[in-house]
């Protein structure tokens, strides 16, 4: 396996360049009405102004809820769709300027691993074809002859047994199929892994062993996880840094210790609040943000702030401007005019008020 | 966390509980072989309380529920062994008439997925009212009006209007409010709710979960929580059964289970999961995968996976015994997990 191991790299350039960084990314997709002239009668803004970056070796979340338009990001990144507006800077090079030369290194450099492992594995190609497959599209990485011992070898970094080269998908269970997917990620010795909702199809047992893969394979490699997922227990477990979207833009964003232990935006901090805890003893311990309403339509987002629909502490300042996200006199930015730490996951959150859009139970 | 944590109260209805499940067994004839979905499951539910049934997919955790709602599909499911009592009757002795009777006016179901679960073609107003116009004998327009009531009551916004949409219109988290507004319609005293909150995103399990307790509260309706999740199960349930491999493999209070888990699989669940209020050290996971129910392992059913087996684990399998105080484990080893 030591060919695949790279020698570790400084977490960014001489140049302070991360290896990744993306600015004021924005996807509108058109809605059109009619059948043969189709008029454009609005864009639903599924990211609209996103900017982050990941550094080596690093692990970045992206949380939100469905909708929120994190995978829409992904799709971007790749290079799979065009932006509306923003540009995606791989160490320091534009990529949506680059040639079709340069971009095909550039996927190389990164790939991605799918949220359901039964429809992203193709049931009629047998577990070898699958993990060898990227080897075709970029024949440089891997002369022909070592394919075979290379694939063996990949199954046994994930955990499976390299003896099932010639099995079929179907013949495996979900944790095993997402295995055979982290394999074909890693067959082209990537940089950076996209690891879209990785482990929330999997069972409890299940998706904490393909957790620790994920790290091991982390440490060992060098690679840069953008990890998106809607579970933030998870998120909270294998991120260094995190950034909360809600409605197509980043509202929070911080340190894992930052977000999760002093959220500061209303919207992060009911989401917190939200997430079940096991200790039954908590029970009317904690004060729990039970928003109201849903999630509005990208198409037709709020004036202002897209959160001040939902939000208690929703001000007249709120529909007129939107918060940039900036630090707030705190350590960490956050897209909130009235930004203020509260602890919702550990203490009780005395800052949060039992009245307008929100109530607080217990 | 201690032993001595106070059992939450039950209220025994004429001696008995409210629903009884003894002993039950369901298997499905498939083409590959027996699949034994539930073996000789047993567990009770009393007024107000809660009960959750936790477990991994393939546990088996929604067959004895399928049972109880009379809807599993012969062929292949059979119920081969075992009673449901509800109020001390046994229903599976009934006639499918009184079965029916019971279904829908005493108990009610709530499913994961609320879109495959409501009709597409009618539209929401008309689904609850059908409620009672089959087994209250309600004309259609008294049957809107009820229906406009209960959408009200578990909050829908603008109730009296969207009696008239049809369920694509709402979201995910509306669409459950109606279909729990269609199991409350006739005021059952148990409502099963099955995985109510998988599909949906965490602060719409939340608004869910939330109104679900009210409403218990409100009703005094027992209430059986199926699910996989570990976080809500410690927010809501009173007592746990621990399912595996189509038996129930650990039971007892909330406190007792999360505090001081008897079974080296519970054991294993919960250093499986990472939580919110620290940054993880490493998960130590439960090595394997369940197992398939149509294959299940000689002996204990976890033995394969269970870091405290031994020889006797392959060949025998551990009944589901009293342990400690009101806790029963499946596990022959109960005792030293437990370090009592």
């Amino acid at each position: 396996m030591s060919e695949l191991v790279q020698d570790p790299s400084p977490a960014r350039t001489a140049a302070g360049e991360p290896l990744l960084r993306v600015e004021g990314l924005a996807k509108h997709f058109p809605m059109t009405l009619g059948v043969v002239r189709q008029r454009v009668v609005g864009h639903v803004k599924a990211v609209d102004g996103v900017s982050f970056t990941l550094d080596r070796g690093e692990t970045v979340g992206l949380v939100g809820e469905s909708g929120c338009g994190k995978s829409t990001v992904t799709k971007v990144l790749l290079a799979l769709t065009s932006p509306t507006a923003g540009q995606v800077y791989y160490e320091g090079r534009d990529v949506f300027a680059m040639g079709k030369r340069e971009l095909r290194e550039l996927r190389r450099k990164i790939q991605i691993i799918f949220q359901d492992p039964y429809t992203s594995l193709n049931p009629r190609m047998t577990v070898g074809d699958i993990v060898g497959e990227p080897w075709e599209i970029h024949p440089e990485v891997l002369p022909r002859k070592g394919r075979q011992t290379a694939v063996k070898e990949l199954l046994d970094r994930v955990g499976l047994n390299p003896d099932f080269v010639n099995r079929y998908p179907h013949q495996f269970s979900g944790g095993q199929r997402q295995r055979i997917g982290i394999a074909r990620a890693l067959a082209l010795r990537p940089e950076v892994i996209v690891c879209d909702e990785p482990v929330s199809a999997l069972d409890v047992s299940v998706q904490a062993q393909v957790i620790n893969l994920l790290e091991d394979l982390q440490k060992e490699f060098g690679l840069s996880y953008l990890f998106i997922a809607h579970d933030l227990s998870v998120v909270r477990h294998i991120s260094d840094r995190v950034n909360v979207m809600y409605l197509g833009r980043i509202i929070e964003t911080g340190t894992n210790e930052q977000v999760y232990e002093r959220p500061t935006h209303p919207y992060t901090q009911a989401l917190l609040s939200a997430v079940p805890q096991h200790d039954p003893a908590a029970r009317g311990q904690k004060k729990r943000i039970v928003l109201e309403g849903d999630l509005p339509s990208p198409a037709d987002p709020p004036t202002g702030c897209h959160f001040r629909t939902r939000c208690w502490k929703a001000q007249d300042i709120c529909s007129v401007e939107y918060p940039a996200l900036t630090e707030r006199g705190h350590d960490h930015p956050s897209s909130c005019h009235f930004a203020e730490v509260v602890d919702v996951v550990k203490a009780d959150p005395e800052g949060v008020p039992g009245s307008g859009a929100v109530r607080v139970t217990d | 966390m201690t032993l001595t944590t106070p059992a939450p109260q039950t209220h025994p209805v004429g001696g008995g509980h409210l629903l009884e499940v003894d002993a039950l067994s369901v298997e499905f004839r498939t083409e590959y072989g027996t699949v034994n979905a539930v073996n000789e499951v047993s567990w009770h539910l009393d007024k107000g309380e809660t009960l959750a049934i936790l477990g991994e997919s393939g546990s088996g955790k929604s067959v004895s529920a399928q049972a109880i709602m009379g809807i599993i599909d012969t062929p292949p499911g059979y119920i081969t062994h075992g009673q449901i009592r509800y109020r001390g009757q046994d229903m599976l002795a009934m006639s499918p008439d009184e079965q029916r009777k019971l279904r829908g006016n005493d108990i009610a179901i709530v499913f994961q997925d609320a879109l495959s679960a409501l009709n597409p073609v009618f539209t929401v107003g008309a689904q609850i009212s059908e409620m009672f116009q089959v087994h209250r004998g309600m004309s259609k327009k008294d049957g809107m009006a009820r229906a406009a009531e209960l959408m009200d009551r578990v909050r829908i916004p603008n109730a009296k209007a969207r009696v008239k949409d049809y369920p694509h219109q709402f979201s995910g988290g509306m669409r459950q409010r109606v279909m729990m507004a269609m199991a409350l319609s006739l005021d059952p005293s148990v409502l099963i709710a099955d995985e109510p909150t998988t599909a949906l995103d965490v602060t719409v399990q939340a608004q869910i979960m939330d109104l679900l307790l009210e409403l218990q509260k409100e009703t005094g309706m027992g209430v059986v929580l199926i699910t996989h999740d570990l976080g809500v199960v410690g927010e809501v349930a009173d007592r746990i059964a621990v399912m595996y491999a189509g038996r129930i493999i650990e039971t007892g209070t909330v406190y007792e289970v999360f505090g001081d888990p008897a079974h080296p699989y519970t054991v294993g669940l919960m250093n499986s999961v990472p939580r919110v209020d620290q940054r993880g050290q490493r998960l130590s996971p439960i090595s394997g995968s369940p197992p398939n129910l149509a294959d299940i392992p000689a002996g204990c059913p976890f033995h394969p996976r269970c870091p405290r087996a031994q020889d006797v684990c392959t060949q025998e399998r551990p009944p589901l015994r009293l342990v400690v105080g009101g806790r029963r484990s499946a596990c022959h080893f109960a005792e030293d997990v437990l370090g009592v």
